[in-house]
């Protein structure tokens, strides 16, 4: 069977290190036409216009050609067609399919039924693998190192699947964590016992102001206002977890920010002009790292 | 002593078949259910709140002339880690096997997940146990969680 990255988990320690490699290496040479002739699908059954816009640049820049769908309206996936035989299907069209849906799990799926790789862009809330490894490429550029950095993860902690897989990845390389969320998207158990087993060392607070002080990293993430039983409860904690500007003074010169995108009011927009903000610059290195993905898996590199 | 000669006894009354024994009290009709017992036509004795020293009340179930098949075990040990199944044969105790919690587990169990893949395609569920005391699956597609009470049966 050919080799599929589903989960953050597919890879080892290795195989994540090769990545980097990659990805700086095209990051130098970004027109390599490593491809040129292949054929790649990209099946969105939901729509994502920056995974899309991203992993479609990275084939192209590879020489690649892109057949698929941005949406599922128009296809046979509306006149009932399985799951099962639209990946069969299509894995005879390409040599790797791109696939983004909203069922948890059809990645896996899609995977033990195609003839060729799969790259997960995103199962409902499971996993966006290809985001995991470009945040890592962003923390490799910016700090030099993956190892022991002291990352502060601020926001939606409980749903948020960016801050699973990435504390997942991050447990490779013995990362210190801290934790900044409401009392309601606190981070689960599973993960804290996760991070136990690993030996990885971490904290929860409440306060950001406090925990970006010796911080590396600080990646924030979205406090989304469905994601609260009591709305009061909200409108009272929200201000609590934007980030703006003058909380950045005194905190380290080597501090870069994350986040996977797209910001709403998280990140005051007085923080893009900073140095430290780096979020548009994390998207671009996502293709790079996309075009690390394509290649390792087919072999070609 | 006394007590275990009773069981053997009545085990024996069985001249062929599989006894299971040590099953929860509360399970009992789990393993009805996934064993299909209420559909075949054989002879099946079911005793229920049973004295257990080892599990509190237990149920036993025996059934006649059938050979309970083996890749059953995995799914019952799963509401019944401690159970004892005995193949019987011309009133004797063929083999007896002491059930464990397996590693792996396919089908028989729905994922909780509502939008898991397994719950919308054709595909067997798939899960690892990842605790066997308190037993946990973590389904092998949409890798979320499904806990005991959780548990529903398909076939």
């Amino acid at each position: 069977m050919s080799k599929s990255l589903v989960s953050i988990s597919d890879f080892n320690k290795e195989e994540i290190l090769k990545i980097m490699e990659l990805a700086a290496h095209f990051e130098s040479n970004p027109g390599e036409q490593l491809l040129h002739g292949r054929v790649f699908a990209t099946l969105f059954f939901e729509p994502s216009t920056r995974t899309r816009l991203s992993f479609e640049s990275a084939i192209n820049r590879l020489g690649g050609r892109v057949i698929g769908f941005s949406e599922a309206g128009n296809t046979s996936v509306s006149k009932g067609e399985s799951l099962h035989d639209t990946v069969k299907m299509v894995s005879n069209y390409c040599d790797l399919i791109v696939m983004r849906h909203y069922i948890e799990g059809a990645a896996r799926y899609a995977s033990e039924v195609a003839s060729v790789p799969v790259v997960n862009a995103g199962d409902g809330s499971n996993q966006h693998p290809s985001q995991t490894l470009l945040d890592l490429y962003s923390i490799k550029k910016t700090q030099g190192r993956l190892d022991g950095i002291h990352i502060v993860m601020v926001g939606d902690l409980k749903y948020g699947r960016t801050v699973h897989s990435l504390l997942q990845a991050l447990s490779h390389f013995g990362a210190r964590f801290t934790f900044v969320s409401p009392e309601e998207l606190k981070l689960p158990d599973e993960y804290k016992i996760f991070l136990r087993d690993h030996g990885m060392k971490f904290t929860e607070t409440t306060d950001m102001r406090e925990a970006i002080k010796d911080a590396d990293i600080l990646y924030m993430t979205r406090v989304q206002r469905e994601r609260f039983s009591d709305l009061m409860e909200y409108e009272r904690v929200k201000s609590a977890y934007v980030l703006k500007a003058d909380m950045l003074r005194g905190t380290r010169d080597n501090l870069r920010i994350l986040h996977p995108l797209p910001r709403i009011t998280e990140i005051d927009t007085d923080v893009d002009a900073d140095p430290k903000a780096y979020y548009f610059e994390q998207a671009r290195n996502g293709v790079f790292t996309r075009q690390a993905i394509i290649s390792y898996l087919l072999g070609v590199k | 002593m006394k007590r275990d000669d009773k069981t053997v006894l009545e085990v024996s009354a069985l001249e062929n078949g599989t006894v299971i024994d040590h099953i929860p009290a509360g399970s009992l009709f789990k393993i009805i259910n996934i064993l299909s017992l209420d559909n075949i036509t054989n002879r099946i004795t079911f005793g229920t709140n049973l004295e257990s020293k080892r599990i509190g009340t237990k149920a036993l179930i025996k059934i006649a002339d059938m050979e309970v098949d083996r890749h059953y075990l995995s799914r019952i040990a799963l509401f019944a880690p401690e159970a004892r199944l005995s193949y019987i044969k011309n009133f004797e105790v063929a083999e007896k096997i002491k059930l464990t919690v397996p590693d792996t587990i396919e089908g028989g169990v729905r994922c909780a997940n509502p939008v898991c893949v397994t719950n919308h395609e054709k595909v067997t569920p798939k899960f690892d146990v990842v605790d066997k005391s308190d037993i946990t699956l973590r389904c092998r597609y949409c890798e979320k969680i499904t806990t005991t009470d959780q548990f529903e049966i398909i076939k």
